[in-house]
């Protein structure tokens, strides 16, 4: 409540308030591209032959931190991948 | 009388209920916890849970359940009269709406953020979902069939206000495309949308042939077109396919294309239209030239009609909808809920109020008023036309040309009345394809199939109903089944509000005891009108479509209560 006042924030207050209303469906699209994308990324890992796998893998690292919650929003409670150390 | 004291009056008793009535239900009742773990905190993925400032979710709250709803009922009630219209938005807001929007919030928050739906599903038993869900839909659809009409009347009758709502499809689509694609900030190219909506509007407010006048373009009023329909009845034909084709396309488009962008170019036209109004209210300081009473009101009484006519704007069961769908998973502490929720009703009850005042001043005298209002269909065919009028007479004490207000008002009306419209088919997409699944019929489960079905179902509905000026323009016969539906959504929210405070063993009398007037007012108004003017049993003819939809509300209304008094009645024995 202290803060000192600021144009600037009035306007970043007021750009929220007009995006929020579709802040949850737009990162729920943005995030079931993600979800496509992560699942191509590891199509060879699931048997699905995959001509960039030589890219992907270097992908696989960064990957892994979103893998748990991708896997468990695609319905599989456990890791479906042996060879991915998961839950 | 000065029409400031109606606007004095209501922010008055709007402020005092904020002060003292919410703050009591917030300590007492409610009993907020600046401690308690929100779902936004304890759930938080940053897509459906993320902690959200309370100015902001006031934001979203207030231009989520602000639309042409509020405007169009009170523009209707006033057949009555203006004084019990104004206080029952007034009061409706304060002892009803308020406790309701802040209710839904802060049950939802206290259950991991779950819906009306699944809450009835937990409070009641998985056939109060259903019945939750199957309500919704008929809601879903009369917003449709309703909201279709009100833009096409009022395409048919200010066409001037046609090429500026259709200028901001491709103003959407491109500021979509600079803040999504572009990373460029949203405030500056919604403000040149809007500037150019308006700059449109003036235009086309001056220059004839810019007015896209269908029934003229179909040979007038009395020609006969097509199938044998007249101008008129062509006209609405024509609008409402081409409005249902537009929402199709909105409602399965990705959401930062056009839904998104509209509600920017939107959120500031509620901000104009309400700055405009209320600032012209102040400057052109306009008399109330319509009755307090309206005694030339006697083909339909006022009770029960009135507390289903004024939905929106009084207390609606939408606002539970967005309460615990949205607003409750972005709560950042609990205490918020009441700044968030209750103050959210009353920024509708202000667009409510505006209504009013815009139509009790429109008139030159009572006798004006009388001619225009001089039967409630006149009251349902005329009173959006009428708050336009209005609006645009207030809009004068600022300096604005009477003509170009008009059409400026009017795009507002419309622009809201889209965003309702797309909103309520997507959603009605996602209660269709929800319904599938529960009773495993596949090919409605698919989006396209589910919008189709959306669209179709809404566009016949429209259709349907005939109205003075023939096919298509009977849509505002829907308003009272509208009214009814979204008042028992209300009833069924505060119902749930009540059997929680009951089980934690506080007084539930302050959500109980609207509960029992909506369901009241409903199920009287539904016999009066099922029984007495659509089944053909009273003096009026039979009107089957109207006749089917008001049966299946009523069921509903009747199954409610007896859950309703089941439900209060086994937790109190427990309580013993």
């Amino acid at each position: 409540m202290n803060e000192k006042f600021s144009f600037k924030k009035l306007i970043q207050l007021y750009e929220e308030i007009i995006s929020v209303n579709h802040r949850t469906e737009i990162a729920r699209e943005l995030r079931d591209e993600d979800d496509l994308f992560l699942f191509l990324c590891l199509s060879e890992t699931l048997g699905l032959p995959n001509p960039a796998y030589y890219y992907t893998l270097e992908l696989y690292p960064y990957m892994l931190e979103k893998f748990h919650e991708w896997h468990l929003r695609m319905g599989m409670d456990k890791s479906p991948l042996t060879g991915f150390r998961c839950c | 009388m000065s029409a400031i004291w109606l606007a004095v009056i209501g922010t008055v008793v709007f402020i005092l209920g904020y002060r003292y009535y919410s703050k009591f239900v917030a300590e007492k009742i409610y009993r907020l916890d600046p401690n308690y773990v929100t779902p936004a905190h304890e759930f938080r993925d940053d897509v459906d849970f993320v902690p959200t400032n309370k100015i902001v979710l006031w934001g979203h709250h207030f231009t989520s359940v602000a639309g042409a709803a509020p405007i169009v009922g009170p523009a209707i009630a006033v057949y009555w009269g203006w004084l019990p219209a104004l206080l029952w938005v007034v009061l409706g807001t304060v002892f009803a709406a308020g406790v309701h929007d802040f209710g839904t919030l802060v049950l939802s928050v206290r259950n991991k953020g779950q819906s009306v739906g699944t809450l009835a599903h937990k409070l009641i038993g998985k056939r109060a979902k259903i019945l939750f869900l199957f309500i919704i839909l008929i809601l879903v659809l009369m917003v449709n069939a309703v909201f279709a009409w009100v833009i096409s009347n009022l395409f048919v009758k200010f066409p001037a206000s046609v090429i500026p709502v259709f200028i901001q499809i491709p103003l959407a689509v491109w500021i979509g495309y600079a803040v999504y694609k572009r990373q460029k900030k949203m405030l500056i190219p919604s403000l040149i949308a809007l500037a150019v909506m308006y700059l449109a509007a003036i235009v086309t407010s001056r220059v004839p042939a810019l007015q896209i006048d269908l029934v003229s373009y179909f040979g007038g009023e009395e020609a006969v077109t097509l199938f044998g329909l007249n101008g008129v009845s062509m006209a609405f034909f024509v609008w409402i396919i081409i409005l249902m084709v537009y929402c199709y396309i909105a409602s399965t488009l990705p959401v930062w294309k056009l839904l998104q962008p509209r509600d920017f170019i939107n959120s500031h036209q509620l901000v104009v239209g309400l700055g405009i109004m209320y600032l012209g209210l102040l400057f052109l300081n306009p008399d109330v030239t319509a009755p307090a009473i309206n005694p030339a009101a006697t083909d339909k009484s006022w009770f029960p009609l009135l507390f289903i006519t004024i939905a929106c704007g009084a207390i609606s069961g939408f606002h539970g909808l967005v309460s615990s769908g949205t607003s409750s998973k972005q709560l950042n502490k609990e205490t918020d809920a009441r700044f968030v929720g209750y103050l959210g009703a009353v920024g509708e009850g202000f667009l409510a109020l505006i209504s009013i005042i815009a139509v009790v001043t429109l008139f030159a005298n009572a006798g004006d008023f009388s001619a225009a209002y001089s039967s409630f269909s006149a009251a349902n065919g005329g009173g959006l036309g009428n708050f336009i009028n209005g609006g645009a007479n207030l809009a004068s004490g600022i300096g604005i040309p009477a003509d170009i207000a008009m059409t400026i008002i009017s795009v507002i009306v419309v622009s809201f009345a889209a965003t309702t419209l797309d909103s309520s088919v997507r959603l009605m997409r996602y209660i269709i394809t929800e319904l599938a699944d529960e009773y495993n019929f596949k090919p409605l489960t698919k989006p396209h199939a589910a919008t189709s079905f959306a669209v179709i179902a809404s566009a016949a509905l429209v259709l349907l109903p005939k109205g003075p000026n023939g096919f298509g323009s009977g849509g505002y016969l829907l308003w009272p089944l509208f009214g009814t539906a979204n008042q028992l959504l209300a009833a069924i929210s505060l119902m749930l509000i009540s059997i929680w405070l009951k089980r934690l063993g506080r007084n539930y009398l302050v959500t109980f005891v609207p509960m029992v007037f909506l369901l009241v007012m409903t199920v009287w108004a539904m016999i009066q009108q099922v029984v007495f003017e659509w089944s053909g049993l009273g003096a009026t003819d039979m009107n089957l479509l109207l006749f089917v939809f008001g049966a299946i509300i009523l069921v509903f209304a009747l199954w409610i209560t007896l859950t309703a008094m089941l439900e209060l009645s086994k937790r109190s024995n427990l309580n013993k």
